[in-house]
């Protein structure tokens, strides 16, 4: 094993991409929340212009490949490849979306760990010198997950207090060999942990162990402590998935502080009477690319770790009652 | 008017208030669907003991428009049939029974989904 292997799960880039630029765009709802300003484009409402929510997804994602390039000043032909990965059945939305650009793509199903999952490979595709250039990007739209998932939402089920509200959003960064910005400096990736949660409303309980345990493995691997990372985010467990993983992290004796938190716990206010907070794949992309790349860049946060959390059922196997497995996958971003 | 409305919103709000006591009260793998189910099945077997029919008298539609009135006219359909026509007519009269409404709900959600966008 090289040693740019650490550990048991981490990986240290020896020459660290650097995050070029950051693109995303938002639904309505989420543009109403405490992190508005940190959003590249705000939809005036789900459709924006398309004739289906599969479309919009679709076309959200196409817009943050190309916005981040075009802010980086980069042509969209000069990038190697494309990672990106979004809920629905088949990975559509990346699909379609890669469709319009005409570069190499790399489809990745993490459910919604999969922005954490496409910087780590991203990462990797060039620290290995396979690539120079890569967009790493996901995308959720709540209207398309949820009638895939769970239920059309003009059904109008009520929803459990603790379910969370899936993120409408798209978010890309654009990684690269050489230029300016934060770097991705460690990759964690995670193992597929199975409690025996089978309620599909209660994502967070069923991810807390998956991301704990992650959380647990970086910091064994890496010999650090919490307090290294000025911010140290989970993808979308919600607030109930936050607490519990707090439990399980405090029983293996890592305390965390005030610098914890959850995407989807930043996401929307309580106000906004979400629930337990936001989810979906683009939840994390989101927030990476709009509210932490922007206190990085601006230099309010230097060293941050994102954990990205999934939940790897399928609608079928959750109606014919299997339990949810779930999986982590931690990035660092640092400014060095 | 009145002498109808109020004893319907009584029962038609009861019922409902069981509904939404199954879902908060039950565990969290009992899901809309489920309730559903159980209503329809509970007006069956309700209106086949003929314990659903003095709800109806007295609630009209308040214990008619919620779905255990909709398993009380599967079973008052039923039992109908069969008197009439024996064991077949057990089989096709709850649905004949539930015609109106079934075919208005296929009808008015074919109009909305022609008229209507979701708004999610």
């Amino acid at each position: 094993m090289g040693s740019k292997r650490v550990g048991n799960q981490t990986i240290v880039f020896q020459n660290p991409p650097f995050v070029l630029s950051g693109y995303n765009i938002v639904g309505p709802k989420e543009g109403r929340g405490p992190l508005k300003d940190y959003y590249d484009q705000i939809m005036g409402d789900t459709y924006n212009g398309e004739k289906s929510w599969e479309k919009t997804e679709a076309k959200m994602l196409e817009t943050v490949l190309t916005g981040a390039a075009t802010k980086a000043g980069v042509p969209v032909e000069s990038i190697d490849f494309i990672l990106a990965g979004d809920l629905l059945n088949q990975i559509i939305s990346s699909s379609f979306a890669a469709r319009q650009l005409g570069i190499p793509f790399i489809g990745l199903y993490g459910a919604c760990s999969t922005m954490a999952l496409s910087v780590a490979l991203g990462a990797m595709l060039i620290e290995g010198g396979y690539a120079g250039k890569v967009l790493c990007a996901a995308s959720s739209h709540h209207n398309t997950a949820e009638r895939q998932y769970r239920m059309p939402t003009e059904q109008g089920n009520q929803r459990a207090m603790y379910a969370q509200w899936t993120v409408t959003g798209a978010g890309s960064l654009l990684l690269a060999d050489s230029g300016t910005g934060p770097k991705v400096t460690t990759a964690t990736l995670g193992r597929v942990i199975d409690y025996g949660e089978t309620d599909t409303n209660n994502m967070g309980a069923a991810m807390a162990p998956a991301v704990a345990d992650t959380i647990i493995n970086h910091f064994q691997d890496l010999n650090r402590q919490p307090d290294y990372y000025d911010l140290i985010v989970t993808g979308d467990l919600g607030m109930i998935g936050l607490q519990m993983v707090k439990e399980i992290l405090k029983k293996s004796n890592l305390n965390m502080g005030k610098n914890f938190s959850d995407c989807g716990v930043m996401i929307f206010s309580p106000k906004q009477d979400t629930h337990a907070g936001g989810s979906g794949c683009g939840c994390s992309a989101v927030v990476l690319s709009g509210y932490i790349l922007n206190k990085m860049n601006s230099g309010e946060l230097k060293k941050v770790l994102l954990i990205g959390s999934g939940a790897l059922h399928s609608p079928t196997s959750a109606l014919q009652g299997e339990s949810i497995p779930a999986i982590g996958h931690a990035v660092s971003v640092e400014m060095i | 008017m009145f002498a109808n409305i109020i004893p319907a919103f009584i029962v038609g709000g009861l019922i409902c208030v069981i509904g939404q006591l199954f879902m908060d009260l039950t565990k969290a793998s009992i899901q809309p669907a489920h309730v559903l189910v159980a209503f329809v099945t509970a007006g069956v077997i309700l209106g086949g003991l003929g314990l659903y029919e003095p709800l109806v008298r007295i609630g009209g539609a308040g214990a008619t428009v919620p779905l255990s009135g909709f398993g009380y006219t599967l079973a008052k359909g039923a039992m109908e049939g069969a008197q009439n026509s024996g064991l077949l007519g057990a089989f096709s009269g709850g649905v004949e029974a539930a015609a109106v409404g079934i075919a208005a709900a296929i009808i008015f959600g074919y109009l909305t989904a022609l008229v209507f966008n979701p708004k999610g």
